[in-house]
């Protein structure tokens, strides 16, 4: 997995709130049986018309912004388990997802593939968005290690939460299945016991 | 402690706890699927490691099957490709397969309930949001991703925090045409579906106790959709005689063994919830969903909220409805009866209830498709297929179907479908397809007059 440290780069603002999986990659292109080239279809159905024309009136699309900072609106990631919508992303060329709240699964398929959630403030981010409406190529620092966002401009930052072990493995490019391997004697034992109950 | 029942079955799995970490926690039964399993096996083909216990796995085809002509080649290309991949990944692992064409074929939350492999009191995980649905039997059962199914075939087991808990009374009687659908629809509608994010519910109280494993199942389905990542009921003489006799559960004395620790899996009297919520059961009638999130919910004979800002403009744009409308007498050409949600006996049993002795409209298309084989046999058995086909509609072969639209079962664009499915995400159905989620009754009822109608006035 790829390590994940400090960023400070520009941002791409997306403001629907409740944004699901099925519109981050929709369920017709999970057909592939590897990880590769999820990313051209990343909000597919927001990102192209009906015409297969590009949508101009949709973030992604608007030449103002660019970025490997996604903000988005509050419950980012709902729905389906999918971690194509992972996959997606991180094609597509994000290293940080920042909202206001985050679906379950989706952040621990975020944190597994190398892709930060970062979970601030309904205040935070609308500062965020105000900021990016007025100025689309200002920049943002996501540091990791001091669990910190911060608006480059103003200075204006905000901590963030994440657990102790995924931020070692983030840090690290580490991935629990290393780390399950090597427990492999343990849960023999657990077995075991559990065989004799 | 007074411990919950979340807490029993979740500390008698942790094989090790992280300090400052998460817990180590072992899995009885992992569930997989064509669509999130093919790249799990690369990985571990990458790295050259097998799978640890195949024997505690079980594979099924679902998502990407074909509702017609099942036993003819896929003509999708992609999808046959994903389908072999599956039948040859579970050969060169060992793992028991019931592949597209097997009696125990279906979708996956509706086939391991039938078989017995879901019992009480284990842990379960799929590649799956809606694993959740295995919660019925009082389990802690929940969707992970691709790197997590990798890492159950890895270790059996799965890096996880301890969620926190809640638990959802709904006490009294529920009304005449009130099902299990409408239930977990009104609560998602009240609550909201980012409420359970980070929480294991619990759904107590005499509606629950009083509901059938099917009705349980459809519940503790749709949990995912307010967030939590999984619901439970504990397990009653309902869950206990439901899994006695079937094929995988435990026979004998093993069974009674079994039966004795079952009962011991309930909540304790002053166990604590992070969070707890009660509805009374009078207060719900039937549902249907106006917008494009699953909490977007309003009573069928309501009408549509108004000033909830930006992102619900968006959904009612996408829908072709306004603010402080009713759904009533509006014009569906589509309904779709299936899905893990709504695909087991008991919902076709209802729906064919309603329509025997009717005709559908002429302006509607029906997909009626059952969860599984056995699912399919018993629709024929009952004589439910006759009165199906007497009143205009086919039946279709099992699987996922319409609710994802991931095979050629689409609703086509701008078109409403009336559907029993368990989400209402813009193009879940089909690319601009607009979903109004409900019961079984009301998409039979729907499907009969051709728009929405309050159907509770005719209901005997």
């Amino acid at each position: 997995m790829e390590k994940f440290i400090k960023l400070t780069a520009t941002a791409v603002p997306l403001e629907t709130e409740n944004i699901d999986t099925d519109q981050i990659i929709p369920a017709r292109f999970l057909k592939a049986t590897d990880k590769a080239g999820f990313g051209e279809n990343l909000f597919r159905d927001w990102r192209f018309t009906k015409d297969e024309n590009l949508n101009l009136d949709f973030s992604l699309n608007n030449p103002s912004y660019s970025g490997p900072i996604l903000v988005a609106g509050d419950n980012f990631g709902c729905g389906s388990s999918r971690e194509h919508a992972a996959w997606a992303l991180k094609a597509y060329g994000f290293k940080v997802v920042v909202s206001s709240y985050f679906a379950d699964i989706f952040k621990g398929n975020a944190l597994n593939n190398g892709l930060l959630p970062v979970q601030v403030s309904p205040k935070f981010l609308e500062m965020l968005f105000d900021y990016l409406n007025s100025q689309p190529s200002g920049e943002i620092t996501v540091d990791l290690e001091n669990q910190q966002i911060s608006i480059k401009d103003s200075g204006e930052a905000e901590n963030f939460e994440i657990d102790p072990y995924k931020k070692t493995c983030m840090l690290n490019g580490y991935d629990d299945i290393d780390f399950l391997l090597s427990r492999r004697d343990t849960i023999k034992k657990y077995e075991d016991k559990q065989l004799q109950i | 402690m007074k411990k919950t029942l979340f807490d029993k079955i979740w500390d008698s799995h942790v094989v090790e706890s992280i300090p400052n970490g998460p817990d180590v926690l072992y899995i009885d039964k992992h569930l997989i699927h064509e669509v999130t399993s093919p790249q799990a096996f690369n990985d571990l083909k990458e790295r050259n490691i097998t799978v640890y216990r195949p024997d505690k796995i079980v594979a099924t085809a679902d998502h990407n099957t074909p509702t017609l002509n099942q036993h003819l080649p896929i003509k999708d290309l992609l999808s046959r490709k994903q389908l072999s991949e599956l039948t040859q990944n579970c050969e060169e692992n060992n793992i028991q397969l019931y592949g597209l064409g097997h009696p125990y074929n279906g979708i996956v939350h509706v086939m391991a309930p039938e078989l017995g492999i879901t019992q009480p009191g284990m842990t379960i995980v799929c590649g799956d949001s809606h694993t959740s649905t295995h919660g019925a039997f009082g389990t802690i059962a929940f969707g992970i991703g691709t790197s997590q199914v990798a890492q159950v075939f890895a270790s059996q087991c799965l890096l996880v925090e301890k969620p926190k808990k809640m638990r959802v009374n709904v006490n009294g009687k529920l009304k005449k045409g009130v099902l299990p659908k409408d239930v977990i629809l009104y609560i998602i509608s009240k609550l909201g579906t980012n409420s359970g994010t980070g929480y294991f519910c619990e759904y107590a109280g005499d509606v629950f106790e009083n509901m059938s494993m099917e009705g349980r199942m459809t519940v503790c389905n749709m949990s995912i959709e307010m967030g939590a990542r999984g619901g439970l009921i504990a397990p009653d003489d309902t869950t206990f005689n439901y899994v006695e006799g079937k094929e995988f559960a435990p026979k004998g004395g093993e069974f009674e063994k079994r039966k004795a620790y079952w009962k011991t899996l309930k909540t304790d009297d002053d166990a604590v919830f992070d969070k707890e919520v009660s509805f009374e059961a009078e207060d719900i009638e039937p549902m249907v969903t106006y917008g494009t999130n699953p909490g977007m919910g309003i009573k069928l004979t309501g009408s549509i909220p108004t000033g909830a800002g930006k992102s619900a403009d968006k959904a009612l744009e996408y829908m072709g409805f306004v603010q402080g409308e009713s759904l009533l007498d509006k014009p569906v050409n589509w309904i779709f009866i299936g899905s893990c949600t709504n695909s087991r006996i008991e919902d076709f049993r209802v729906a064919a209830s309603y329509i025997k002795g009717k005709q559908k409209a002429a302006n509607v298309n029906a997909l009626i498709v059952p969860g599984s084989r056995q699912v399919a046999n018993q629709i024929k058995a009952e004589g439910l297929q006759e009165i199906f086909e007497n009143a205009g509609f086919t039946l279709r072969q099992p699987g996922c179907s319409a609710c994802l639209a991931m095979n050629d079962d689409k609703i086509p664009a701008g078109e409403y479908c009336v559907s029993t499915s368990n989400r209402n995400f813009e193009g879940r159905q089909g690319q601009g397809a607009r979903t109004i989620l409900a019961s079984p009754l009301t998409a039979a009822a729907t499907a009969i007059a051709g728009k929405l109608v309050d159907f509770t006035k005719s209901l005997n």
